[in-house]
């Protein structure tokens, strides 16, 4: 996302173009990485169901991965995954 | 042209309102300002005014509610006082970051402790960082007046921040004076419609009010306040020349009273101002170059309209009625700021005084400015308290 200027920008702080959360890469945030063992994965969807950033991947209805672009490393598909198939990795280790 | 009518200053306040008739008012009742959400709520359960009337459970939740209504597009008007204020610093700031023009009358208290209900600055200049423009007056005419025009200085494109019209406690909110109002149907026209920015009640151009900004946007939002403040200073002008125009009372931003050939002036805000002019006027006639400065914009601070008044004067003194405990007054730093690079500045000190209500007497003032004269006084000075 590009800098904007004051001059350019919205008065208040309003966001006035709906959605335009996926401009914003929250990604740089991270400390921990989430990483699946599809074979332990059930598709069951939890994670996609609790994750806060929309950041799990999925294709006809089964769990692909995570959008790094967007994932904060919050570990909160790792704490809900019932069949214990993602693990928080340090960052860049 | 409206007949006199002879109200109390809260009383003056509510019947702008009422001319107004804003859509929302939510407040929470406080002495001295109580008088003004009382009234009001009897023109609401009379039918005069058509505003949706909110008796908040506290302030924080009043300037809450007025915050949410103006973002849904409403005009909004509340009013509080001392602890009340204090109360509702954390939610000032966000009124004037989401840039929305609400009105609001401080009837100005002491803060406690001790506890104490009478006049003094202290809660109104506790708020002078929140991004709000404040306007000070003098007296009930000042207060009516002060209280219209803050809707249009608000309301102005150019600014579109929240407005403070404060008065004394007790000295103006409870005092009748005789004062002329405007005639609804000129009210009506001078206030206008009101034109919302994108309010939350306009689904098909959704917006998110308030959201979380981070190091990169922060900053720039700060800044665009303060270029509104900036711009503030002109449309305040502005408004009180078209005002003058439509009624014939002449206000500016600071007002000089017998300052062109004084040698000695004192400077302050509120309702000591009358009596200053009193002051100056008896020594006057003892033949001593004697003026006055009264200011009536605290935020924005006229800087370069305070520096043109004093320049060239030989001593000032800045009443301040709140302390900077530590420091000095409020006020005190600020006019020498604006008389720091003046090639003929002032000697300029600084009296703390009236806290609490503790009264103004005439002939103190007077020594204030016996202390001028002789070059007696300190940097900071404490009048009426027995040290
Ligand atoms: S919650 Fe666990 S098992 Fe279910 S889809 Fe996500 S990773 Fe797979
Ligand atoms: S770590 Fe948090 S943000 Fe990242 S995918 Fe899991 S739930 Fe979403």
């Amino acid at each position: 996302m590009s800098e904007k200027r004051a001059k350019d920008l919205p008065q208040g702080a309003m966001i006035t173009e709906a959605g335009n959360a996926r401009l914003y890469e929250t990604g740089s945030w991270r400390s921990k990485v989430p990483v699946v063992d599809k074979e332990k994965c059930t598709d069951c969807l939890q994670c996609w169901i609790f994750c806060p950033d929309n950041s799990i991947i999925v294709e006809g209805e089964k769990m692909k991965g995570f959008k790094l672009t967007h994932c904060k490393g919050c570990g909160i598909c790792a704490n809900q995954c019932p069949a214990k198939a993602i693990t928080m990795k340090e960052e860049g280790a | 042209m409206a007949e006199h009518l002879v109200f109390n200053g809260d009383q003056a306040i509510a019947y702008s309102w009422k001319q107004v008739n804003p859509d929302v008012v939510a407040s929470y009742p406080i002495t001295p300002q109580t008088i003004i959400v009382e009234n009001f709520a009897e023109y609401a359960a009379n039918g005069e005014v058509e505003t949706e009337y909110v008796c908040a459970e506290s302030e924080h939740s009043a300037m809450s509610l007025c915050i949410g209504a103006a973002a849904a597009g409403g005009r909004v008007a509340t009013a509080t006082a001392s602890a009340g204020l204090a109360f509702m610093w954390e939610v000032l700031w966000i009124a004037s970051s989401m840039r929305l023009p609400i009105v609001m009358s401080v009837a100005n208290r002491a803060l406690s402790g001790p506890i104490n209900i009478h006049c003094d600055h202290s809660d109104a200049m506790g708020a002078r960082d929140t991004g709000w423009v404040q306007i000070y007056g003098e007296n009930v005419q000042e207060a009516y007046d002060d209280s219209l025009m803050s809707f249009r200085i608000a309301e102005n494109m150019k600014v579109r921040l929240p407005v403070m019209n404060c008065i004394d406690g007790f000295i103006v909110t409870h005092a009748l004076e005789k004062f002329i109002p405007i005639d609804d149907a000129v009210v009506k026209r001078y206030i206008g419609e009101f034109k919302p920015i994108r309010p939350l009640l306009d689904i098909k151009n959704a917006t998110t009010y308030g959201p979380f900004t981070g190091n990169d946007y922060y900053f720039e939002h700060k800044f665009q306040i303060s270029e509104a403040m900036k711009s503030a200073m002109g449309v305040v002008k502005d408004t009180f020349k078209e005002f003058e125009d439509l009624t014939g009372r002449k206000y500016d931003v600071v007002e000089g009273y017998m300052l062109d050939d004084a040698d000695y002036v004192i400077m302050a805000i509120g309702s000591t101002a009358g009596t200053l002019r009193y002051v100056v006027d008896q020594l006057r006639a003892q033949g001593k170059k004697v003026g006055s400065l009264k200011l009536r914009l605290f935020r924005p601070f006229p800087f370069a309209d305070i520096a043109k008044a004093l320049e060239g004067k030989k001593a000032v003194a800045v009443m301040d009625r709140a302390m900077s405990t530590g420091s000095s007054g409020p006020l005190y730093p600020e006019v020498c700021a604006a008389l720091y690079n003046s090639k003929d500045r002032p000697r300029i000190c600084n009296y703390i005084y009236g806290l609490g209500g503790r009264d103004v007497k005439p002939d103190e003032l007077a020594e204030v400015f016996d202390h001028l004269a002789k070059g007696t006084c300190k940097d900071i000075n404490f009048m009426g308290v027995r040290q």
